[in-house]
């Protein structure tokens, strides 16, 4: 398996520039997820990992070796397109031998490493069965099987999951990471969807018009976004974004948003006044009678354990999400409590996030 | 608007029994949401209330009056579809005002403008109306194919995945939009859907259906908190409701022949020390909740953690059951003394 290495990389086509000056490093073992809405550059990016796009700058190395102009076929590379297509007057041996097959591998290898990857996906049983008669699950693993046979240093997956229903996109979330806990196979994964990206992920790269906006563990990017975009791009609800006027200095732990005076963390630079955002996630908003900012309650979602309540303030609305059980309905006024060492705060203008105490650590693109 | 009443219906298609034996009633003024995997019956049913197929027994009212063989357009339902059809050539405004000008309805003019402007604004699409309908974004024709239901204000609504083909953003807005606007003009809507957050979210009433079957019918609330049997505890809820064998976990008032113990989140404690000694495999931060993936005995056993949950993979916790659910080998609840419930 193997490290890769992006330094620099750029593409353009004509006038427009898909990817501007991306780097990362993609850890031997580790599965890596670009993550962003489309036309971000992200598929873009991984075509040129596969060696399927040159780059117009930059450059890419696998395991150390510079690979940039190398041709796909000599990178040792997997490119998984399709999960999902299996040769249907195959048995399932045969789909998953195939790929050693095209490659001339010797037939006893072949059985050898067939047999290997099969109990490696717990289908050894089904060896000599026909695809057709599989449940859709055993299908997925035997196209899995298919892309891993070859063990190749790394595997490239592009949105594979994009065209399944919900319920069995989440069943195919926890194969693919159960497999790579067992296999530990590098894995570059492209995806606009952000739950596949926060369940799956140990490294996240988030992507917007061709820029890195932030690199970092799912946790890091969710608990300190390095910008409006990516605060707003991951969570579900997104993130509560107040706008407001306001002078920042080193030090400060109190805002006035409208009529209310908000804790927040401790400032740690200088701002003059200027438009700025507070973000709060909505698990960090807790209804209080006492609390300053206050409004009306909009609606209510119920979830079972949790619920989200939407609340019209006068900086617009607010989602919520708390307990179930705390009686809440629409039309009922409001105070919204914040969980002050939760929140962040970004320049509006730049939208860069600003550095308060602890939160030194965002990476910025 | 008015109540729709369904009793007995079956509808067959060759040898298979797409609905089997359904009554269940939509109450003025509420939503009520049927909730099934693909093949559950879901979208025959809601064909059946629209006379888009005739049942092969049972009885259909709306308002009061009997309609099971009457056609469509005798039935003053409005329908909408999972993709959006609009009329492309048209603008925003004249796609939402069609359904008024139809020379069955035939409305004033002034009435015709009104109306719509009024829905427009409730979509909040009122700056679009003179937009043709190609200039319009998915989420925005989306919202003006759900206006040409509700400018009618026909007996009931009958939506069909209404939010399917929205992105997850889009469809979380017009959740709780399309659930405002039931409740402001006190619409009666029978919505048809796969995602049990949809469900859970702008119910009054969900019909959980299973093969043809209505298994249960309640508000979001009971069928979360009080299933009838084990493929309901599995519909509601994330993460998915722990299934686990009896004993895996002490459970001094599992009543006789309980076979199977349904533990959600709430019906766990964890603890440092007490309890079962389960490790902790993965702490899964998902953008919308934090799991915690737990393994006792083998069984694996999720639950929703705090985000900032101190606890870490490789850990071990202490487990027990916190007034949990019981069912018998086929599934079936079983309850511990009376119902808590009515």
């Amino acid at each position: 398996m193997a490290q890769i290495r992006i330094e620099n990389l750029r593409k353009s086509f004509g006038e427009f520039v898909a990817v501007q000056s991306s780097s990362f490093t993609i850890g031997d073992g580790e599965f890596f997820v670009m993550l962003g809405p489309s036309g971000c550059g992200k598929t873009t990016t991984l075509r040129m990992i596969a060696g399927l796009e040159l780059p117009t700058g930059g450059k890419i190395l696998l395991d150390g070796e510079e690979v940039t102009f190398q041709r796909a076929a000599q990178r040792d590379i997997a490119f998984v397109f399709q999960l999902f297509a299996l040769y249907p007057h195959m048995n399932v041996r045969r789909n998953i031998g195939f790929p050693l097959l095209c490659q001339g591998t010797p037939r006893r290898q072949i059985r050898a490493r067939v047999e290997e990857t099969a109990r490696l996906l717990r289908i050894d049983q089904l060896l000599d069965r026909p695809v057709s008669g599989l449940s859709g699950g055993d299908r997925q693993r035997v196209a899995l099987g298919r892309a891993i046979v070859r063990r190749p240093k790394a595997f490239l997956m592009d949105e594979p999951l994009g065209a399944l229903d919900s319920e069995f996109r989440d069943l195919m979330i926890h194969e693919l990471r159960s497999l790579h806990d067992r296999i530990h196979a590098t894995t570059v994964y492209v995806t606009h969807d952000q739950l596949e990206a926060m369940a799956m992920a140990d490294k996240i790269v988030v992507m917007n018009h061709g820029v890195v906006e932030q690199f970092g563990t799912p946790q890091a990017i969710y608990d300190h976004p390095a910008s409006l975009f990516v605060a707003d791009f991951i969570g579900s609800p997104s993130m509560n974004l107040l706008r407001f006027e306001g002078a920042l200095e080193p030090g400060q732990r109190q805002v006035r948003i409208g009529e209310a005076s908000l804790a927040i963390p401790t400032v740690s630079e200088a701002l003059s006044r200027q438009e700025l955002v507070l973000g709060a996630r909505p698990e960090h908003i807790r209804l209080s009678d006492d609390a300053p900012l206050r409004g009306e309650v909009y609606g209510t979602e119920y979830l079972g354990t949790q619920q989200i309540v939407t609340v019209t303030t006068e900086l617009g609305r607010v989602k919520a999400r708390i307990g179930a059980a705390q009686p809440v309905a629409a039309g009922d006024r409001v105070g919204l409590a914040f969980l002050t060492e939760r929140l962040s705060l970004f320049d509006g203008v730049s939208g860069r996030a600003l550095a308060t105490h602890g939160v030194e650590e965002a990476v910025h693109g | 608007m008015a109540e729709v009443v369904l009793q007995g219906l079956i509808k067959r298609f060759g040898d298979t029994e797409a609905v089997r034996d359904v009554s269940l009633t939509v109450a003025d003024g509420s939503m009520v949401v049927l909730l099934g995997p693909t093949g559950a019956g879901k979208t025959t049913l809601l064909r059946l209330v629209a006379g888009l197929e005739m049942p092969d027994a049972g009885t259909l009212s709306i308002g009061g009056r009997d309609m099971t063989g009457e056609p469509p357009a005798a039935r003053d339902v409005s329908f909408v579809f999972q993709q959006y059809s609009l009329y492309p050539h048209l603008s925003v405004r004249d796609n939402l005002a069609f359904p008024l000008r139809s020379p069955a309805r035939r409305l004033p003019p002034a009435q015709v403008v009104r109306r719509v402007e009024e829905i427009a604004e409730l979509l909040r699409i009122a700056h679009k109306l003179d937009n043709r309908a190609t200039q319009l974004s998915g989420g925005e024709m989306q919202r003006v194919a759900i206006g040409r239901a509700l400018v009618r204000e026909p007996a009931i609504y009958l939506m069909d995945e209404p939010l399917s083909s929205l992105d997850a953003r889009l469809r979380a807005d017009l959740r709780l939009e399309l659930k405002r606007i039931q409740q402001d003009l006190g619409a009666t809507i029978l919505y048809v859907t796969h995602d049990q957050v949809e469900a859970m979210t702008m119910a009054s009433r969900i019909g959980v259906l299973a093969e043809g079957k209505l298994v249960q019918f309640g508000t979001p609330r009971e069928i979360y908190e009080d299933p009838v049997d084990a493929y309901v505890a599995t519909r509601l809820g994330i993460p998915r409701i722990n299934l686990l064998p009896v004993g895996l976990l002490p459970s001094p008032d599992a009543p006789p022949g309980t076979a199977l113990v349904g533990a959600r989140t709430e019906h766990l404690r964890i603890h440092p020390r007490d309890g079962r000694p389960a490790s902790v495999t993965r702490v899964e931060h998902l953008g919308d909740q934090t799991h915690l993936h737990l393994l006792l005995d083998e069984q694996p056993i999720v639950v929703l953690a705090d985000a900032h949950t101190p606890i870490r993979q490789g850990e071990r916790v202490g487990l027990a059951l916190d007034a949990p659910l019981f069912f018998d080998a086929d599934g079936h609840r079983l309850r511990q003394c009376a119902p808590a419930t009515a």
